[in-house]
């Protein structure tokens, strides 16, 4: 079935709220972040899996970028990438104008830690659905200006 | 006015997404809070408390993309809460049964549980009601609608029961329903 993305951007904010809260007491701020990629990228393996069930096998790897950038993104968010750019030596950024995660949070929010924590599910989801696909990597999250984000993969060698 | 108007235009986009990704995040959250609280009964608690935090902001996403008006009676919440909340966000339409004489008590049962796909809980969690935010998002949108109402799961299939029931108590009718926000 397809539902309102509103009620996913709605369980993302309360995901963030309540791991900060951890075992016995709170999670610093680096702990929540490990946590909340963690948990994003077991969810970006198990999503891409079902994105790609019935698609031919990607030809090269930026054929799997071009994939995250426009299906991947768009089952996601509800938009595509705004912009994609490669040094064709591993390394991309995934720029997005408008990352609905952050809501109606307010642009000097992108000074706060909380909005910061609001890219580490999303990043690990990136980073666990290139991994099952075949592309190891690890992925920088960067608010350039609310509400646009980067999203820098660095493929590792293999 | 102009807000609600705003309000209207953006709930008229049809942004969606797969309920079956909603569901794998539901589940490595519940994986996640097992993990982080010993006790199945603290796990509940939780995923109320959550569940409340997200109801009292999708009730108005609810009533901006559905021109429902207002219930009259518990009756008639419950065809709503039904036809066209659980089928808004899980695309489902659970049956209304169980009414007590006074019409203030009723069950939902779910026959078909999206949440729950294709998930197994181990023996040594017997008390988890996996799905409890739900009863946390109907107390919590319920309460934004000056609506008092107790929720809980009474069975869950995932536990062995034989169905997945909700129960909803009306308690009372509330006058200036602000909530007092839980953390």
């Amino acid at each position: 079935a397809e539902i309102p993305d509103s009620v996913f951007e709605l369980l993302h904010a309360e995901i963030v709220r309540v791991l900060k809260n951890g075992k016995d007491g709170s999670r610093s701020n680096t702990e929540l972040k490990l946590k909340l990629e963690e948990m994003g990228y077991r969810v970006g393996q198990g999503w891409i899996e079902k994105c790609t069930k019935d698609r031919a096998p990607f030809k090269d790897e930026l054929d799997v970028m071009k994939f995250v950038c426009k299906e991947f993104w768009m089952s996601v968010y509800n938009k595509q990438v705004d912009n994609l750019r490669t040094n064709h030596q591993g390394v991309y950024v995934l720029q997005d104008n408008k990352f609905h995660f952050f809501g109606q949070m307010s642009s000097t929010a992108q000074y706060t830690d909380e909005a910061h924590m609001y890219m580490a599910f999303p990043g690990g989801m990136l980073r666990g659905a290139l991994a099952a696909v075949g592309v190891n990597c690890t992925v920088g999250c960067e608010i350039t200006s609310m509400p646009a984000c980067k999203f820098t993969i660095s493929v590792l060698p293999s | 006015l102009i807000s609600t108007m705003a309000r209207q235009a953006r709930a008229t986009e049809s942004r969606k997404i797969s309920s079956e990704l909603f569901t794998l995040t539901y589940g490595a959250l519940v994986n996640q809070l097992v993990k982080d609280y010993e006790s199945d009964v603290e796990v509940n608690k939780q995923l109320d408390k959550m569940g409340y935090n997200i109801g009292v902001r999708l009730i108005e996403d609810l009533l901006a993309r559905s021109n429902v008006g207002r219930c009259h009676d518990f009756r008639e919440t419950a065809e709503v809460i039904s036809k066209i909340g659980f089928k808004t966000y899980l695309g489902v339409t659970p049956t209304i049964a169980n009414w007590s004489g006074g019409y203030d008590e009723f069950s939902l049962i779910l026959d078909h549980n999206p949440l729950a796909e294709f998930v197994e809980i181990p023996d040594d969690h017997k008390k988890l009601f996996y799905s409890n935010i739900l009863s946390g998002v109907l107390r919590g949108a319920l309460e934004m609608v000056h609506q008092e109402v107790e929720v809980k799961f009474i069975q869950d299939t995932l536990r062995g029961d034989d169905t997945t029931e909700i129960r909803l108590k009306f308690i009372r009718k509330l006058e200036d329903a602000i909530p007092a926000g839980e953390e």
